[in-house]
């Protein structure tokens, strides 16, 4: 969706603030905004690209005038209030007014570990050959869905071409609405800066991007 | 409780903000629903404060310069290369490596979240995930790098990554001269955080 998690390109929010030496969080209330998020992931009750979906349907206006933790914060009450795994009224409170739904998996302290060591690949087998080959030219398509997608706006309808097939991937704008994974061909695609934003010189852009993105040019 | 006693001004004892009451309800309701263990939020927490961070990242880039073969793994199959280090898992499921060279300056950025190779990087810097970043750095990269106190030779291009999918990018910054015969270990001490999202350089010998 264009919604305001698509920044790329877009003006008028300032200078980049470097900070050289980061503590890795700056309060204590992003500690455990971050660790419940991590944990409520855990339960299987939703995937990644759902959980992207749910940041980036948060109002523009809002979702701007957040703090990366706020937005993580507004994502997970919205996913617990959608899959009714608590409501609007409990989030309120903090306290729990119903009997609680199952749920895959509660991670405890000591699964920690391998949980995280094996992460979520999204690599899957192919039933399918690449449409194209590193080198080919591309052009990719103008579309502009209401659901999740990674195709960023400031590529759309760009001429390009591939640098590295990375393999056969889980699909977001499938996944990210429960309709399975759906894997698709992944591939780097190389553009140049001039062709996407009329910049001189030979700076070029590159993005992830799946096969239902992309048409032979 | 676990997680107190440390001296952040919204901690217990002083005046909690709006959010972090907000957050400690929410912890409070998942908690007491069952759906999360209080303990592992704690490992959470602490896995990627103590344990995760820039010195991996910076052990793998100190490596490929001191180890061709490495290097060339590393070009070859940057998962399987980190992996043999120590370095895998979540959100680095899927690593490539860049290697900078006097033509070509990579630089990383994700436009549509903050993603962003975990393992070896740990979480994302403030500046990373802000919208001024995610927007500039595809467009204007050098005005971006200048703000990181960068100037690049005229001759060398920018090749930014917009980490749309689930690769996640980890930059292998040029060797800074002057270097030569140093230890890895030695080396590893010059790889900066932002040298490995490419919105910085090596450091050079003091």
């Amino acid at each position: 969706m264009n919604g305001p998690q698509d920044a790329g390109g877009m003006m008028g929010f300032g200078p980049v603030v470097p900070e050289p030496v980061t503590p890795v969080f700056h309060s204590d209330w992003e500690r455990r905004a971050f660790a419940i998020t991590l944990a409520m992931g855990m339960t299987g009750s939703w995937n990644i690209d759902i959980s992207r979906h749910a940041r980036e349907r948060i109002p523009p206006a809002e979702y701007w005038a957040a703090s990366y933790y706020e937005i993580w914060l507004k994502g997970l009450e919205r996913l617990l209030a959608e899959t009714g795994l608590a409501s609007a009224a409990e989030i309120a409170a903090g306290r729990s007014k119903t009997a609680a739904r199952p749920v895959t998996r509660v991670a405890a302290a000591d699964m920690i570990p391998a949980i995280l060591a094996r992460g979520g690949p999204s690599d899957r087998p192919a039933a399918t050959a690449p449409q194209f080959a590193a080198g080919d030219k591309i052009r990719t398509r103008n579309m502009n869905p209401g659901g999740h997608t990674r195709l960023p706006r400031y590529l759309r309808g760009c001429p390009g071409s591939i640098a590295i097939v990375h393999g056969c991937h889980v699909l977001p704008d499938s996944s990210a609405h429960r309709r399975g994974d759906d894997p698709h061909w992944l591939y780097a695609v190389r553009f140049s800066a001039s062709d996407v934003f009329g910049a001189p010189g030979r700076d070029e852009i590159v993005a992830d991007l799946w096969e239902t993105y992309l048409e032979a040019a | 409780m676990p997680h107190d006693g440390h001296d952040h001004d919204d901690d217990a004892g002083a005046a909690l903000s709006p959010v972090a009451l907000r957050v400690k309800a929410l912890e409070s309701l998942l908690v007491e629903k069952g759906y999360v263990d209080p303990a592992a939020l704690d490992v959470l927490i602490e896995t990627y404060e103590t344990l995760i961070g820039p010195r991996n990242g910076a052990r793998v880039v100190a490596r490929a310069w001191t180890d061709p073969d490495f290097a060339d793994w590393l070009r070859r199959d940057a998962t399987a290369a980190i992996t043999s280090i120590g370095y895998a898992g979540r959100q680095g499921e899927h690593m490539v490596a860049l290697f900078n060279t006097p033509e070509t300056h990579n630089m990383v950025v994700c436009t549509l979240c903050s993603c962003y190779p975990w393992p070896v990087l740990g979480l994302p810097p403030v500046w990373y995930k802000s919208m001024p970043y995610r927007s500039r750095a595809v467009m204007e990269p050098r005005a971006v790098l200048a703000e990181f106190g960068v100037t690049l030779p005229e001759g060398t291009a920018v090749r930014v990554w917009d980490s749309t999918a689930e690769v996640r990018y980890l930059v292998i910054p040029q060797r800074p001269g002057g270097t030569e015969g140093w230890s890895a270990e030695q080396l590893a001490g010059l790889v900066t955080r932002d040298s490995m999202i490419g919105t910085g350089l090596a450091s050079s010998p003091a």
